[in-house]
Protein backbone atom coordinates (compact mmCIF):
# COMPACT_ATOMS: atom_id res chain seq x y z
CA UNK A 1 0.00 0.00 0.00
CA UNK A 2 2.71 1.84 0.76
CA UNK A 3 4.48 1.49 -2.10
CA UNK A 4 1.47 3.51 -4.18
CA UNK A 5 2.99 6.87 -2.80
CA UNK A 6 4.57 9.39 -5.45
CA UNK A 7 7.62 10.33 -5.15
CA UNK A 8 7.73 13.59 -6.17
CA UNK A 9 11.45 15.83 -6.09
CA UNK A 10 11.54 19.25 -6.53
CA UNK A 11 15.01 20.78 -7.58
CA UNK A 12 15.80 23.98 -8.86
CA UNK A 13 17.64 24.32 -12.49
CA UNK A 14 20.46 26.47 -11.82
CA UNK A 15 21.73 27.01 -15.51
CA UNK A 16 19.01 28.48 -17.23
CA UNK A 17 14.28 28.92 -15.92
CA UNK A 18 13.90 28.38 -12.68
CA UNK A 19 11.62 24.87 -14.06
CA UNK A 20 10.99 22.40 -11.58
CA UNK A 21 11.88 18.88 -12.54
CA UNK A 22 8.80 17.02 -11.23
CA UNK A 23 9.88 13.05 -10.88
CA UNK A 24 6.73 10.74 -11.21
CA UNK A 25 7.23 6.92 -10.91
CA UNK A 26 5.89 4.73 -13.49
CA UNK A 27 6.38 1.07 -15.12
CA UNK A 28 6.15 0.17 -18.38
CA UNK A 29 4.06 -2.64 -18.61
CA UNK A 30 2.78 -3.41 -22.13
CA UNK A 31 4.57 -3.25 -24.97
CA UNK A 32 3.20 -1.88 -28.02
CA UNK A 33 2.15 -4.85 -29.55
CA UNK A 34 0.61 -6.73 -26.81
CA UNK A 35 -1.57 -3.08 -26.74
CA UNK A 36 -2.18 -2.85 -30.21
CA UNK A 37 -3.53 -6.93 -30.26
CA UNK A 38 -5.46 -6.14 -27.06
CA UNK A 39 -7.48 -3.55 -29.13
CA UNK A 40 -7.97 -5.20 -32.22
CA UNK A 41 -8.99 -7.89 -30.48
CA UNK A 42 -11.50 -6.31 -28.17
CA UNK A 43 -13.05 -4.84 -31.91
CA UNK A 44 -13.00 -8.53 -33.43
CA UNK A 45 -14.12 -10.13 -30.02
CA UNK A 46 -17.41 -7.66 -30.16
CA UNK A 47 -18.13 -8.74 -33.65
CA UNK A 48 -17.15 -12.42 -33.51
CA UNK A 49 -19.44 -13.07 -30.20
CA UNK A 50 -22.43 -10.41 -31.76
CA UNK A 51 -21.95 -11.96 -35.63
CA UNK A 52 -22.11 -15.73 -33.53
CA UNK A 53 -25.46 -14.89 -31.56
CA UNK A 54 -26.83 -13.96 -35.02
CA UNK A 55 -25.77 -17.24 -36.53
CA UNK A 56 -26.67 -19.04 -33.46
CA UNK A 57 -30.49 -17.68 -33.96
CA UNK A 58 -31.00 -19.27 -37.20
CA UNK A 59 -31.10 -22.48 -35.05
CA UNK A 60 -31.02 -21.96 -31.92
CA UNK A 61 -31.01 -25.23 -30.65
CA UNK A 62 -28.09 -28.13 -30.14
CA UNK A 63 -30.30 -31.00 -30.95
CA UNK A 64 -31.89 -32.60 -33.79
CA UNK A 65 -33.83 -30.38 -36.57
CA UNK A 66 -36.65 -32.09 -36.19
CA UNK A 67 -37.94 -32.54 -33.92
CA UNK A 68 -36.82 -28.94 -33.12
CA UNK A 69 -36.16 -27.77 -29.25
CA UNK A 70 -35.22 -24.29 -29.28
CA UNK A 71 -32.54 -23.46 -26.50
CA UNK A 72 -32.92 -19.88 -25.98
CA UNK A 73 -34.16 -17.15 -28.01
CA UNK A 74 -31.53 -14.55 -28.31
CA UNK A 75 -32.95 -11.03 -28.87
CA UNK A 76 -31.97 -9.61 -32.30
CA UNK A 77 -31.19 -6.20 -31.09
CA UNK A 78 -27.75 -7.67 -29.43
CA UNK A 79 -26.35 -9.72 -32.35
CA UNK A 80 -24.72 -8.42 -35.61
CA UNK A 81 -25.61 -8.73 -39.32
CA UNK A 82 -28.79 -8.75 -39.59
CA UNK A 83 -29.63 -11.89 -40.94
CA UNK A 84 -27.56 -15.11 -41.38
CA UNK A 85 -26.28 -14.38 -44.67
CA UNK A 86 -24.77 -10.97 -42.82
CA UNK A 87 -23.78 -12.46 -39.69
CA UNK A 88 -21.99 -15.44 -41.70
CA UNK A 89 -20.03 -12.16 -43.66
CA UNK A 90 -19.13 -10.92 -40.62
CA UNK A 91 -18.28 -13.95 -39.08
CA UNK A 92 -15.98 -15.41 -41.47
CA UNK A 93 -14.10 -11.57 -42.20
CA UNK A 94 -13.38 -11.30 -38.75
CA UNK A 95 -12.61 -14.63 -38.10
CA UNK A 96 -9.16 -13.92 -40.05
CA UNK A 97 -8.31 -10.76 -37.96
CA UNK A 98 -9.00 -12.97 -34.92
CA UNK A 99 -6.83 -15.55 -35.71
CA UNK A 100 -4.14 -13.03 -37.26
CA UNK A 101 -4.27 -11.00 -34.29
CA UNK A 102 -3.83 -14.31 -31.90
CA UNK A 103 -0.77 -15.93 -33.74
CA UNK A 104 0.94 -12.20 -33.71
CA UNK A 105 0.41 -11.81 -30.33
CA UNK A 106 1.69 -15.62 -29.23
CA UNK A 107 4.56 -15.18 -31.54
CA UNK A 108 5.19 -11.73 -29.83
CA UNK A 109 4.75 -13.68 -26.56
CA UNK A 110 7.17 -16.24 -26.77
CA UNK A 111 9.70 -14.93 -29.83
CA UNK A 112 10.01 -11.52 -27.08
CA UNK A 113 10.42 -13.86 -23.55
CA UNK A 114 7.57 -11.47 -22.83
CA UNK A 115 5.20 -14.32 -21.79
CA UNK A 116 6.83 -14.88 -18.85
CA UNK A 117 4.68 -11.40 -17.68
CA UNK A 118 1.24 -13.17 -17.92
CA UNK A 119 2.12 -17.04 -18.37
CA UNK A 120 0.92 -19.04 -15.16
CA UNK A 121 2.99 -21.12 -13.85
CA UNK A 122 3.86 -23.50 -10.30
CA UNK A 123 5.45 -20.86 -9.32
CA UNK A 124 2.67 -18.78 -9.05
CA UNK A 125 0.48 -21.51 -7.45
CA UNK A 126 1.30 -20.35 -3.51
CA UNK A 127 0.14 -16.97 -4.70
CA UNK A 128 -3.22 -17.95 -5.51
CA UNK A 129 -5.04 -18.59 -2.23
CA UNK A 130 -3.99 -15.50 -0.75
CA UNK A 131 -5.53 -13.51 -3.65
CA UNK A 132 -8.20 -15.22 -3.03
CA UNK A 133 -9.14 -14.89 0.29
CA UNK A 134 -7.90 -11.09 -0.42
CA UNK A 135 -10.72 -10.55 -3.41
CA UNK A 136 -13.32 -12.69 -2.05
CA UNK A 137 -13.08 -13.24 1.74
CA UNK A 138 -11.51 -9.42 2.79
CA UNK A 139 -8.17 -11.27 3.59
CA UNK A 140 -5.22 -8.97 3.51
CA UNK A 141 -3.85 -7.61 0.18
CA UNK A 142 -0.93 -9.71 -0.45
CA UNK A 143 2.44 -7.59 -1.30
CA UNK A 144 2.25 -6.80 -5.27
CA UNK A 145 6.12 -7.59 -6.75
CA UNK A 146 4.96 -7.75 -10.65
CA UNK A 147 2.61 -6.42 -12.93
CA UNK A 148 0.40 -8.83 -12.37
CA UNK A 149 -0.39 -10.88 -9.39
CA UNK A 150 -0.89 -15.21 -9.27
CA UNK A 151 -5.16 -14.80 -10.10
CA UNK A 152 -4.68 -12.40 -12.39
CA UNK A 153 -1.88 -14.59 -14.35
CA UNK A 154 -4.12 -17.35 -13.90
CA UNK A 155 -7.24 -15.53 -15.89
CA UNK A 156 -5.37 -13.97 -18.38
CA UNK A 157 -3.46 -17.42 -19.01
CA UNK A 158 -6.80 -18.74 -18.93
CA UNK A 159 -8.54 -16.46 -21.53
CA UNK A 160 -5.67 -17.01 -23.97
CA UNK A 161 -6.57 -20.72 -23.32
CA UNK A 162 -9.77 -19.96 -24.59
CA UNK A 163 -9.16 -17.85 -27.17
CA UNK A 164 -7.14 -20.98 -29.04
CA UNK A 165 -10.09 -23.11 -27.83
CA UNK A 166 -12.26 -20.64 -29.80
CA UNK A 167 -10.15 -20.45 -33.05
CA UNK A 168 -10.11 -24.60 -32.94
CA UNK A 169 -13.96 -25.24 -32.11
CA UNK A 170 -14.21 -22.86 -34.75
CA UNK A 171 -12.39 -24.34 -37.14
CA UNK A 172 -14.15 -27.07 -36.55
CA UNK A 173 -17.75 -26.16 -36.84
CA UNK A 174 -16.46 -24.26 -40.74
CA UNK A 175 -14.64 -27.85 -42.07
CA UNK A 176 -15.32 -30.69 -40.02
CA UNK A 177 -14.04 -32.67 -42.86
CA UNK A 178 -11.22 -30.85 -43.41
CA UNK A 179 -9.92 -30.64 -40.28
CA UNK A 180 -11.39 -34.20 -39.46
CA UNK A 181 -8.88 -35.37 -36.87
CA UNK A 182 -10.05 -32.31 -34.92
CA UNK A 183 -13.56 -32.38 -35.02
CA UNK A 184 -12.96 -36.26 -34.13
CA UNK A 185 -11.23 -35.16 -30.86
CA UNK A 186 -14.57 -32.98 -30.20
CA UNK A 187 -17.23 -35.29 -31.16
CA UNK A 188 -17.86 -34.66 -34.40
CA UNK A 189 -19.28 -31.75 -36.13
CA UNK A 190 -22.08 -31.79 -33.74
CA UNK A 191 -20.33 -31.35 -30.91
CA UNK A 192 -18.04 -29.17 -32.24
CA UNK A 193 -20.96 -26.85 -32.41
CA UNK A 194 -21.89 -27.12 -29.04
CA UNK A 195 -17.88 -26.58 -27.51
CA UNK A 196 -17.81 -23.48 -29.40
CA UNK A 197 -20.93 -22.05 -28.25
CA UNK A 198 -19.61 -23.13 -24.52
CA UNK A 199 -16.07 -21.41 -25.29
CA UNK A 200 -18.02 -18.25 -26.28
CA UNK A 201 -19.68 -17.90 -22.94
CA UNK A 202 -16.50 -18.82 -20.80
CA UNK A 203 -15.19 -15.82 -22.81
CA UNK A 204 -17.82 -13.51 -22.25
CA UNK A 205 -17.17 -14.53 -18.13
CA UNK A 206 -13.98 -13.93 -18.50
CA UNK A 207 -14.18 -10.60 -20.01
CA UNK A 208 -17.08 -9.79 -17.24
CA UNK A 209 -14.86 -10.43 -15.03
CA UNK A 210 -12.03 -8.44 -16.77
CA UNK A 211 -14.19 -5.56 -16.82
CA UNK A 212 -14.73 -5.54 -13.21
CA UNK A 213 -11.18 -5.75 -12.40
CA UNK A 214 -10.38 -2.71 -14.71
CA UNK A 215 -13.21 -0.46 -13.18
CA UNK A 216 -12.16 -1.60 -9.79
CA UNK A 217 -8.46 -0.76 -9.89
CA UNK A 218 -8.53 2.33 -11.48
CA UNK A 219 -7.68 5.02 -14.34
CA UNK A 220 -3.86 4.51 -13.86
CA UNK A 221 -4.13 0.93 -14.89
CA UNK A 222 -6.55 1.55 -17.60
CA UNK A 223 -4.48 3.78 -19.04
CA UNK A 224 -1.32 1.78 -19.01
CA UNK A 225 -3.25 -0.44 -21.36
CA UNK A 226 -3.63 2.71 -24.05
CA UNK A 227 0.30 3.62 -23.36
CA UNK A 228 2.37 1.09 -22.08
CA UNK A 229 3.23 3.21 -19.06
CA UNK A 230 1.29 2.54 -15.42
CA UNK A 231 2.08 5.31 -13.56
CA UNK A 232 2.27 4.27 -9.62
CA UNK A 233 2.79 0.80 -9.86
CA UNK A 234 2.29 -0.84 -6.38
CA UNK A 235 5.97 -2.50 -6.79
CA UNK B 1 13.20 -6.79 -13.11
CA UNK B 2 16.44 -4.64 -12.20
CA UNK B 3 19.38 -4.31 -14.15
CA UNK B 4 22.44 -3.45 -13.82
CA UNK B 5 22.50 0.54 -13.16
CA UNK B 6 25.10 1.86 -15.38
CA UNK B 7 28.09 2.72 -13.15
CA UNK B 8 28.39 6.28 -14.80
CA UNK B 9 25.47 7.46 -12.94
CA UNK B 10 25.65 6.17 -9.86
CA UNK B 11 28.75 8.09 -9.67
CA UNK B 12 26.94 10.79 -10.52
CA UNK B 13 24.48 10.06 -7.74
CA UNK B 14 27.28 10.00 -5.27
CA UNK B 15 29.06 13.43 -6.12
CA UNK B 16 25.51 14.99 -6.77
CA UNK B 17 24.77 14.19 -2.74
CA UNK B 18 21.34 15.23 -3.16
CA UNK B 19 18.16 13.29 -3.02
CA UNK B 20 17.88 14.43 -7.33
CA UNK B 21 16.63 11.27 -9.08
CA UNK B 22 20.88 10.22 -11.27
CA UNK B 23 18.92 9.83 -14.24
CA UNK B 24 17.65 13.62 -14.43
CA UNK B 25 21.44 14.84 -13.57
CA UNK B 26 22.83 12.44 -16.45
CA UNK B 27 19.61 14.01 -19.25
CA UNK B 28 20.52 17.61 -18.04
CA UNK B 29 24.54 17.33 -18.42
CA UNK B 30 23.89 16.10 -22.03
CA UNK B 31 21.35 18.65 -23.29
CA UNK B 32 22.97 18.66 -26.54
CA UNK B 33 22.26 14.87 -27.04
CA UNK B 34 18.67 14.81 -26.05
CA UNK B 35 17.85 11.59 -27.76
CA UNK B 36 20.29 9.49 -25.98
CA UNK B 37 19.54 11.05 -22.90
CA UNK B 38 15.52 10.72 -23.76
CA UNK B 39 16.57 7.01 -24.24
CA UNK B 40 18.39 6.63 -21.05
CA UNK B 41 15.93 8.26 -19.00
CA UNK B 42 13.24 5.73 -20.47
CA UNK B 43 15.45 2.69 -20.34
CA UNK B 44 16.26 3.91 -16.34
CA UNK B 45 12.57 4.24 -15.97
CA UNK B 46 11.46 0.90 -16.86
CA UNK B 47 14.18 -0.19 -14.13
CA UNK B 48 13.37 2.46 -11.02
CA UNK B 49 9.91 3.11 -12.28
CA UNK B 50 11.06 6.43 -12.02
CA UNK B 51 10.41 9.22 -14.85
CA UNK B 52 10.25 12.92 -15.36
CA UNK B 53 6.39 13.82 -15.42
CA UNK B 54 6.69 15.62 -18.44
CA UNK B 55 8.77 13.45 -20.38
CA UNK B 56 6.22 10.68 -18.75
CA UNK B 57 3.31 13.06 -20.29
CA UNK B 58 5.52 12.96 -23.39
CA UNK B 59 6.22 9.76 -24.16
CA UNK B 60 2.37 8.89 -22.61
CA UNK B 61 1.20 11.00 -25.74
CA UNK B 62 3.30 9.01 -28.17
CA UNK B 63 2.56 5.53 -27.11
CA UNK B 64 -1.34 5.98 -27.51
CA UNK B 65 -0.71 7.51 -31.15
CA UNK B 66 0.67 4.07 -32.24
CA UNK B 67 -2.33 3.00 -31.28
CA UNK B 68 -3.74 4.83 -33.92
CA UNK B 69 -3.88 1.54 -36.70
CA UNK B 70 -6.38 0.08 -34.66
CA UNK B 71 -8.62 3.52 -36.09
CA UNK B 72 -8.41 1.29 -39.21
CA UNK B 73 -11.02 -1.22 -38.12
CA UNK B 74 -13.73 1.75 -37.94
CA UNK B 75 -13.89 1.69 -42.10
CA UNK B 76 -16.20 -1.56 -41.33
CA UNK B 77 -18.63 1.16 -39.99
CA UNK B 78 -18.74 3.38 -43.00
CA UNK B 79 -21.60 2.29 -45.01
CA UNK B 80 -20.45 2.15 -48.16
CA UNK B 81 -17.26 0.39 -47.48
CA UNK B 82 -18.99 -2.01 -45.05
CA UNK B 83 -20.05 -4.13 -47.75
CA UNK B 84 -17.35 -3.99 -50.10
CA UNK B 85 -15.22 -5.07 -47.31
CA UNK B 86 -17.44 -8.29 -45.75
CA UNK B 87 -17.63 -9.14 -49.83
CA UNK B 88 -13.75 -8.87 -49.87
CA UNK B 89 -13.51 -11.28 -46.20
CA UNK B 90 -16.10 -13.92 -47.51
CA UNK B 91 -14.05 -13.76 -50.67
CA UNK B 92 -11.17 -14.43 -48.94
CA UNK B 93 -12.71 -17.03 -46.91
CA UNK B 94 -13.85 -18.83 -50.08
CA UNK B 95 -10.63 -18.93 -51.60
CA UNK B 96 -8.71 -20.18 -48.39
CA UNK B 97 -10.93 -22.99 -48.19
CA UNK B 98 -10.29 -23.85 -51.98
CA UNK B 99 -6.85 -24.22 -50.62
CA UNK B 100 -8.11 -25.83 -47.79
CA UNK B 101 -10.33 -28.69 -50.03
CA UNK B 102 -8.45 -32.00 -50.25
CA UNK B 103 -9.83 -34.46 -53.31
CA UNK B 104 -8.33 -37.34 -51.62
CA UNK B 105 -9.49 -36.50 -48.53
CA UNK B 106 -13.14 -38.26 -48.00
CA UNK B 107 -16.21 -37.32 -45.78
CA UNK B 108 -16.96 -39.12 -42.98
CA UNK B 109 -19.16 -42.31 -43.52
CA UNK B 110 -21.48 -43.75 -40.95
CA UNK B 111 -22.36 -47.23 -40.19
CA UNK B 112 -26.16 -47.68 -41.24
CA UNK B 113 -26.86 -47.90 -37.36
CA UNK B 114 -26.10 -44.36 -36.92
CA UNK B 115 -28.35 -42.69 -40.06
CA UNK B 116 -31.77 -41.18 -38.92
CA UNK B 117 -34.73 -41.78 -39.83
CA UNK B 118 -36.43 -40.88 -43.06
CA UNK B 119 -39.03 -39.06 -41.79
CA UNK B 120 -36.30 -37.53 -39.56
CA UNK B 121 -34.32 -35.60 -42.47
CA UNK B 122 -35.73 -32.40 -42.98
CA UNK B 123 -37.11 -31.16 -46.00
CA UNK B 124 -35.49 -27.81 -46.70
CA UNK B 125 -36.58 -26.49 -49.85
CA UNK B 126 -36.52 -22.68 -50.88
CA UNK B 127 -39.94 -22.19 -52.10
CA UNK B 128 -41.99 -25.38 -52.94
CA UNK B 129 -41.59 -29.16 -52.00
CA UNK B 130 -42.44 -30.10 -55.14
CA UNK B 131 -42.46 -27.97 -58.66
CA UNK B 132 -44.37 -30.19 -60.74
CA UNK B 133 -41.38 -32.40 -62.22
CA UNK B 134 -43.08 -34.72 -64.97
CA UNK B 135 -40.79 -37.41 -64.17
CA UNK B 136 -42.13 -39.53 -67.30
CA UNK B 137 -40.35 -37.40 -69.63
CA UNK B 138 -37.73 -36.01 -67.54
CA UNK B 139 -34.33 -35.55 -69.22
CA UNK B 140 -31.01 -33.60 -68.15
CA UNK B 141 -30.02 -31.56 -70.12
CA UNK B 142 -25.73 -31.17 -70.54
CA UNK B 143 -24.33 -28.42 -72.21
CA UNK B 144 -21.22 -26.56 -71.74
CA UNK B 145 -17.30 -27.67 -72.09
CA UNK B 146 -18.70 -31.30 -73.45
CA UNK B 147 -18.18 -33.50 -76.31
CA UNK B 148 -20.98 -35.11 -75.91
CA UNK B 149 -23.87 -32.51 -75.25
CA UNK B 150 -27.49 -33.26 -75.09
CA UNK B 151 -30.30 -34.60 -72.63
CA UNK B 152 -29.66 -37.51 -71.25
CA UNK B 153 -32.08 -39.65 -69.20
CA UNK B 154 -32.16 -41.46 -65.58
CA UNK B 155 -31.61 -44.24 -67.38
CA UNK B 156 -28.21 -42.77 -68.41
CA UNK B 157 -27.07 -41.51 -65.04
CA UNK B 158 -28.41 -44.86 -63.29
CA UNK B 159 -26.07 -47.14 -66.23
CA UNK B 160 -23.17 -45.46 -64.38
CA UNK B 161 -21.70 -47.81 -61.22
CA UNK B 162 -23.95 -47.29 -58.52
CA UNK B 163 -22.27 -46.01 -55.16
CA UNK B 164 -24.40 -45.75 -51.49
CA UNK B 165 -22.99 -44.12 -48.88
CA UNK B 166 -24.22 -42.68 -45.24
CA UNK B 167 -22.88 -39.02 -44.60
CA UNK B 168 -23.58 -36.32 -42.86
CA UNK B 169 -25.43 -33.53 -43.71
CA UNK B 170 -24.56 -29.98 -42.88
CA UNK B 171 -26.97 -27.31 -42.91
CA UNK B 172 -25.69 -23.41 -43.23
CA UNK B 173 -28.23 -22.73 -40.38
CA UNK B 174 -26.35 -24.85 -37.98
CA UNK B 175 -28.22 -28.62 -37.68
CA UNK B 176 -27.03 -31.51 -39.42
CA UNK B 177 -28.47 -35.24 -39.90
CA UNK B 178 -27.08 -38.47 -41.01
CA UNK B 179 -28.72 -39.72 -44.22
CA UNK B 180 -28.26 -42.41 -47.02
CA UNK B 181 -27.56 -41.31 -50.36
CA UNK B 182 -27.59 -43.46 -53.03
CA UNK B 183 -26.41 -42.36 -57.21
CA UNK B 184 -23.90 -42.01 -59.89
CA UNK B 185 -20.29 -40.62 -59.19
CA UNK B 186 -20.64 -37.18 -61.02
CA UNK B 187 -17.26 -37.69 -62.16
CA UNK B 188 -18.51 -40.91 -64.10
CA UNK B 189 -21.17 -38.64 -65.35
CA UNK B 190 -18.63 -36.08 -66.67
CA UNK B 191 -16.24 -38.61 -68.15
CA UNK B 192 -18.78 -40.39 -69.67
CA UNK B 193 -20.54 -36.77 -71.24
CA UNK B 194 -16.74 -36.11 -72.24
CA UNK B 195 -16.65 -33.06 -70.09
CA UNK B 196 -13.39 -30.64 -70.23
CA UNK B 197 -11.44 -31.22 -66.61
CA UNK B 198 -9.80 -28.51 -66.80
CA UNK B 199 -12.72 -26.35 -66.58
CA UNK B 200 -13.08 -24.68 -63.62
CA UNK B 201 -17.46 -24.96 -62.63
CA UNK B 202 -20.32 -27.28 -62.57
CA UNK B 203 -23.51 -24.43 -63.11
CA UNK B 204 -26.70 -26.42 -62.29
CA UNK B 205 -30.52 -25.18 -62.95
CA UNK B 206 -33.49 -26.47 -61.06
CA UNK B 207 -37.18 -27.20 -62.02
CA UNK B 208 -38.15 -24.94 -59.21
CA UNK B 209 -35.66 -21.83 -60.79
CA UNK B 210 -33.00 -22.84 -58.06
CA UNK B 211 -29.47 -22.54 -59.29
CA UNK B 212 -26.10 -23.64 -57.99
CA UNK B 213 -22.49 -24.14 -58.93
CA UNK B 214 -19.84 -26.53 -57.99
CA UNK B 215 -15.58 -25.83 -58.43
CA UNK B 216 -14.72 -28.51 -60.70
CA UNK B 217 -12.16 -30.25 -57.47
CA UNK B 218 -15.80 -30.83 -55.40
CA UNK B 219 -17.62 -32.10 -58.79
CA UNK B 220 -14.63 -34.47 -59.26
CA UNK B 221 -14.36 -36.15 -55.30
CA UNK B 222 -15.01 -39.43 -55.06
CA UNK B 223 -18.04 -38.92 -53.13
CA UNK B 224 -20.00 -35.84 -55.17
CA UNK B 225 -23.19 -38.10 -56.47
CA UNK B 226 -25.98 -36.95 -58.65
CA UNK B 227 -28.30 -38.32 -56.26
CA UNK B 228 -31.43 -40.70 -57.38
CA UNK B 229 -31.70 -42.83 -53.90
CA UNK B 230 -32.26 -41.92 -50.61
CA UNK B 231 -32.83 -44.67 -48.14
CA UNK B 232 -32.14 -46.89 -50.62
CA UNK B 233 -35.65 -45.81 -52.54
CA UNK B 234 -36.19 -43.36 -55.36
CA UNK B 235 -35.91 -39.74 -54.58
CA UNK B 236 -39.35 -38.58 -53.40
CA UNK B 237 -40.52 -35.38 -54.62
CA UNK B 238 -39.90 -33.40 -51.34
CA UNK B 239 -36.19 -34.50 -51.64
CA UNK B 240 -36.12 -33.64 -55.42
CA UNK B 241 -36.76 -36.17 -57.83
CA UNK B 242 -35.55 -37.87 -59.61
CA UNK B 243 -32.09 -35.99 -59.65
CA UNK B 244 -30.38 -34.30 -57.28
CA UNK B 245 -27.07 -32.73 -56.29
CA UNK B 246 -25.03 -34.91 -53.09
CA UNK B 247 -22.11 -33.39 -51.68
CA UNK B 248 -20.86 -34.52 -48.30
CA UNK B 249 -18.21 -31.82 -48.37
CA UNK B 250 -20.31 -29.28 -48.94
CA UNK B 251 -23.02 -27.64 -46.84
CA UNK B 252 -26.50 -27.97 -47.59
CA UNK B 253 -27.53 -25.24 -49.76
CA UNK B 254 -25.59 -26.36 -52.49
CA UNK B 255 -27.09 -30.04 -52.80
CA UNK B 256 -29.19 -28.62 -55.52
CA UNK B 257 -32.48 -30.79 -56.03
CA UNK B 258 -34.65 -31.49 -59.21
CA UNK B 259 -32.28 -30.99 -61.73
CA UNK B 260 -33.02 -29.92 -64.91
CA UNK B 261 -29.62 -28.47 -66.66
CA UNK B 262 -26.02 -28.87 -66.21
CA UNK B 263 -23.31 -27.20 -67.41
CA UNK B 264 -19.61 -27.16 -67.33
CA UNK B 265 -18.00 -24.21 -68.13
CA UNK B 266 -14.44 -21.77 -67.80
CA UNK B 267 -16.67 -18.85 -66.79
CA UNK B 268 -19.23 -18.71 -64.07
CA UNK B 269 -22.00 -16.98 -65.63
CA UNK B 270 -24.65 -17.63 -62.67
CA UNK B 271 -23.51 -18.26 -59.24
CA UNK B 272 -26.24 -19.88 -56.41
CA UNK B 273 -29.34 -18.67 -55.57
CA UNK B 274 -27.89 -18.23 -52.16
CA UNK B 275 -24.73 -16.79 -53.06
CA UNK B 276 -26.44 -14.14 -55.27
CA UNK B 277 -27.84 -13.14 -51.56
CA UNK B 278 -24.72 -13.20 -49.52
CA UNK B 279 -24.17 -16.40 -48.69
CA UNK B 280 -20.77 -18.14 -49.45
CA UNK B 281 -19.89 -20.00 -52.42
CA UNK B 282 -17.31 -22.31 -51.90
CA UNK B 283 -18.43 -23.26 -48.68
CA UNK B 284 -16.59 -26.80 -48.31
CA UNK B 285 -16.87 -28.26 -45.50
Amino acid sequence: MSGAVIEIIQEKNKEKDSEPIVVARAAYEHPLVVRLCHWINTVALFVMVGSGLQIFRAFPSFGAKIPQKDLLHWPKAFAIGGWLGGALQWHLTFMWIYIATGVWYLGYQVFSGNYRQVLFTHRDLPGVWPMVKHYFFFGPKPTVRESYNPLQKQAYTSAIGLGVLSVLTGLCVWKPIQFSWLAWMMGGFHYARIWHFAVMWAILFFILGHLVMVILHGWNNFVSMLTGWKKDPEY
Amino acid sequence: MKGEEPSEERKAKETDGRKLDAVNVDAEKKKDEANVAEEKIFASAMNENSIDEKKFQLVSRRELLKLTPVLALGAFAIPGLQEKLLKKGLGFSDWASARLFRSGHRATTFENADVAPFDKFPINGYDVDDPGVDLENWKLTVSGAVKTPGRYTLAHVQALPAIRQNTRHVCVEGWDVIGRFGGARLSDFLTMVGADRTAKYITVTCADDYYESLDMATALHPQTLLCYEMYDQPLTREHGAPLRLQAPTKVGYKQAKYLMELKVTHVLDKVGYWEDQGYSWFYGL
